[in-house]
């Protein structure tokens, strides 16, 4: 094999053109016929017929932010939430404490108990908004899917430090029963097929 | 001179300033509208229905801004020179007619607060003092950048005084007189001057309007104010109501130079019937409006290029333009 035809950077004969501008007149006679073309080319009309083209035709592109929004994508990356398992309502977050370890902006406060159950259970889990870059490493890196972004932007804050707690991220149990708990499409989130994809445990080994 | 007279001046005086001081402010609501919609946005929408009462926002704002005369300022002229850009805009509508004369109540309005005989000549006169406003605010505020711009300005102005008189010379010369309602009347009997004499009132008319924009400083030649430096030129150091007093000098110069381009050029008030001053209102408009135009549709030249059009194209056209109606009036 040789590296002939990645050589050839001529893709092909017909797909390239040149683009028709004149060299820059040199002489003064050159100059002048220039001015003379362009002044009676009325190319400024031109553009005076766009904008009011623009003007009559009446296409708005504003959106009167608070009374309209603008639809945002399943990934988008804003305020957290924690979510509950479908089969038992429970909440997945496990306190492995992996996304307070990966924060880069040491923004996740989380602490852990062992409950009467003998269970690891979370005590507190707080996120700093104030701190918080959303890069979502934390949804990436739970291996529980329990952390995730939501869309919710709104979070305007008459202080800088803006906590989250653990309690308002949690997906409402009411919520959770009538089966409206969306899954994060975002970082971390689980492909589509995937359960075709998974193999199960060698366990006889 | 007698009392009546008196009173009937003082009144126009009065009726002139506060209508055009108004129009000012609404102008620049139209300006923001017609920009925004030009560049598919709405403008101001929520100071009352449509946004129209964003100029009474406006000016409470400007009215109870804190006024700051900087250190290192010269104050006097500091503080004077909006006041120039604002009563000379004024002052130059005193011999612009703005309606035909009507009858009201039995009596005899002239809109026109002085019919004096030098009447264009007046006004381009008391238009080219106006220079004297962003000059000197340039000059006095401690700031190298107003200083700049200032310096632009002038040159500016005083290039395109250059054409402005060159190209009215022609008019002027089938006319006869200075007086604008002595051009409309000429214009009554021999039709409007832009048609008239083989293309040379067509010339002129061009020239004129182009110097109108170097003029009122207005978008394809807004080199006083400039944009692309994003500050506001002369008017860096300039706060709360000294600033709002250039604002409506500029505006009021917009309107007034938007009357005189159809009163020397396109007619007029025609007969003086009430359908004659329904199509002086609606030439103004037009003008005002090509302003705003252009703001959205073309930008701003280089100054060494306005100076090349200046010189280069527009005063030896212009002055070609004169030897021609010369010519033609002798032969």
């Amino acid at each position: 094999m040789n590296n002939e035809q990645f050589n050839n950077r001529n893709v092909s004969e017909d797909g390239y053109f040149q683009v028709d501008i004149k060299d820059y007149p040199t002489t003064g006679w050159d100059k002048f016929k220039r001015v003379v073309q362009r002044t009676f080319r009325l190319e400024l009309f031109v553009g005076l017929w766009v904008v009011l083209r623009e003007m009559i035709v009446f296409n708005k592109h504003t959106i009167s932010y608070p009374e309209e929004k603008m639809p945002i994508g399943p990934r988008y990356r804003a305020v957290h939430e924690m979510k509950r398992l479908w089969e038992s309502d429970a909440e997945r977050c496990i306190g492995c404490g992996l996304c307070e370890k990966i924060c880069i902006s040491n923004c996740i406060r989380i602490d852990t108990k062992i409950d009467e159950n003998s269970r690891k259970e979370v005590s507190e889990y707080t996120i700093n908004l104030g701190r918080c870059i959303f890069c979502g490493y934390c949804a990436e890196v739970c291996p529980e899917l329990a952390i995730t972004h939501g869309g919710e932007y709104e979070n305007a804050s008459d202080q800088r430090e803006h906590f989250l707690l653990y309690e308002d991220m949690l997906t409402p149990i009411d919520k959770m029963k009538a089966g409206a708990q969306l899954e994060f499409e975002g970082f971390g989130a689980i492909t589509p097929h995937e359960d075709e994809r998974v193999k199960k445990t060698p366990l006889a080994y | 001179m007698d009392t009546a007279y008196l009173i009937e001046t003082v009144i126009k005086v009065v009726v002139i300033l506060l209508i055009f001081s108004a129009l000012a402010g609404i102008g620049t609501y139209f300006e923001r509208k017609v920009l925004a919609f030009m560049q598919r946005r709405l403008g101001p929408m929520y100071v009352g229905p449509y946004g129209l009462l964003q100029v009474a926002a406006d000016g409470v704002k400007l009215f109870t801004k804190e006024d700051i005369i900087p250190t290192n300022v010269v104050g006097r002229i500091f503080k004077i020179a909006p006041v120039i850009t604002a009563a000379t805009a004024f002052m130059a509508a005193a011999a612009i007619p703005f309606l035909p004369s009507f009858t009201l109540f039995g009596y005899e309005v002239h809109p026109i607060v002085a019919d004096i005989n030098i009447g264009i000549l007046y006004i381009l006169g008391i238009m080219g003092v106006g220079l004297y406003g962003p000059l000197l605010g340039g000059m006095a505020s401690a700031n190298k950048f107003s200083l700049l711009s200032a310096a632009r300005g002038a040159a500016v102005f005083i290039s395109y005084e250059v054409v402005t008189g060159l190209s009215i010379l022609a008019p002027i010369m089938m006319v006869g007189s200075l007086s604008l309602v002595d051009f409309n009347n000429y214009q009554i009997e021999n039709g409007w001057i832009v048609f008239n004499m083989y293309g040379v009132g067509f010339v002129a008319f061009i020239l004129f309007w182009i110097a109108a924009f170097a003029e009122t400083g207005r978008t394809p030649f807004h080199l006083i104010a400039n944009d692309h430096e994003i500050i506001d030129g002369f008017g860096t150091e300039y706060s709360g109501m000294r600033w709002g007093l250039f604002f409506i000098g500029e505006y009021a110069n917009m309107f007034f130079i938007s009357f005189v381009i159809p009163l020397l050029f396109l007619g007029g008030y025609g007969d003086g019937s009430f359908l004659g001053a329904l199509a002086l209102l609606g030439k103004v408009a037009f003008f005002f409006f090509f302003f705003l135009w252009t703001r959205a549709a073309w930008p701003d030249v280089r100054p060494d290029q306005l100076m090349w059009l200046c010189w280069k194209v527009l005063m030896p056209v212009a002055v070609i333009n004169v030897v021609i109606a010369g010519f033609l009036m002798m032969f």
